[in-house]
């Protein structure tokens, strides 16, 4: 276990050796939306983040236990979006590491969890923006959480593998996150010929296109994590309703 | 389950190493810019509004920045795995 620890975390920060420099990534640039609609993302996505912040305070008063759970969900995000990763577009994107939080503890609590960790991007790496910080928490750490959660809860009721389940709510919650900035951005810059559709493809084949295999590594990467989860945090999970109760699977999601 | 993790590591490093060769000679900037240019194209006349408080003065010092903020995510990912195996060895050592 201890070796395999290493070796993650080796492959990890390999990665991330890959695209160094300054190869900015992702996410709407500061400055780079117009300000009414800086202001129009920022009022839709604040009810989530207030949303979140009491789901937050509850769950911690009830299950102060669950603390260490939700520094694990942090984490992953704040791992996941350092690591840009090149794609077959020749540019390279970072995973957002979201959809593991939502998995465990739904939406609103990553729509907190995902703002923070934009704010410090914004603030120490120029990578987003204050500006911009509304519609960046909105594409990824609402639409991103919400995808990936329904996307769980849907597999989960489908009876389908819980990895595969797993592996899709991480994959389309990162997928999605990178639509929706081409919509936002489409809608601030409508093409003049073909208006938003126009531009929101242009803007898809610049960022969503990019996205799709680190979408898959995403996923990937969420199935490890989340087997992990399952052989030594079985209790919280159960807890949390993110594996049904007889699940059996003490070698990992799908014990053999 | 230690081989499904290695096999499921070797295939991210696998997606990762392929854009490499297959885009051998792109530049792998960032989309970012990419989407900057777009925008340039779409409305010539915009100009970024607002600039950011403070940029990292080098790429250099940027990626010190964001080895940092993968380095903290990677170590607590590690000490909270290394604890919860361990508390459950424990536990399943009293039982």
């Amino acid at each position: 276990m201890n070796s395999r620890m290493v070796v993650f975390l080796m492959v990890l920060l390999g990665i991330f050796a890959f695209c160094p420099g300054s190869a900015y990534a992702m996410h709407i640039m500061e400055g780079f939306l117009p300000l009414h609609w800086c202001i129009v993302w920022g009022v839709v996505t604040l009810p989530f983040l207030i949303a979140g912040v009491l789901v937050i305070n509850k769950r911690l008063s009830q299950h102060p236990e669950m603390k260490m759970l939700l520094g694990l969900a942090g984490a992953f995000v704040f791992v996941l979006s350092a690591l840009k990763i090149p794609s077959v577009t020749g540019s390279c994107s970072h995973p957002t590491g979201v959809g593991l939080g939502a998995i465990l503890f739904g939406p609103l609590t990553m729509s907190v969890l995902g703002c923070i960790v934009l704010l410090f991007q914004a603030l120490l790496l120029a990578h987003g923006g204050l500006t911009t910080l509304g519609a960046n928490t909105f594409s990824m750490a609402v639409v991103g959480a919400f995808v990936a959660y329904l996307t769980y809860r849907a597999c989960l009721k489908l009876k389908v593998p819980l990895w595969l389940g797993v592996f899709l709510a991480a994959a389309l919650g990162d997928l999605m996150t990178y639509v929706t900035t081409s919509l936002q951005l489409a809608l601030a810059f409508p093409a003049e010929v073909g208006g938003v559709g126009a531009s929101f493809v242009k803007f898809m084949g610049i960022f969503a296109v990019t996205q799709i295999p680190l979408a898959v590594s995403e996923g990937l990467l969420t199935v490890v994590v989340f087997n992990l989860l399952t052989v030594h945090s079985k209790r919280e999970l159960e807890e949390l309703a993110v594996i049904p109760k007889t699940f059996v699977g003490a070698k990992g999601v799908d014990a053999q | 389950m230690r081989a499904k993790i290695l096999v499921l590591i070797f295939l991210v490093v696998l997606l990762a190493v392929f854009p490499l060769w297959l885009k051998s000679g792109a530049e792998f900037g960032g989309a970012d810019e990419q989407a900057e240019e777009a925008i340039v194209q779409l409305q010539p006349d915009y100009e970024p509004w607002f600039g950011s408080l403070w940029e990292p003065p080098s790429g250099e010092i940027e990626s010190l920045l964001f080895a940092l903020q993968a380095a903290v995510g990677a170590g607590f990912i590690g000490y909270f795995l290394g604890f919860t195996r361990a508390r459950k060895e424990q536990s399943r050592g009293r039982g």
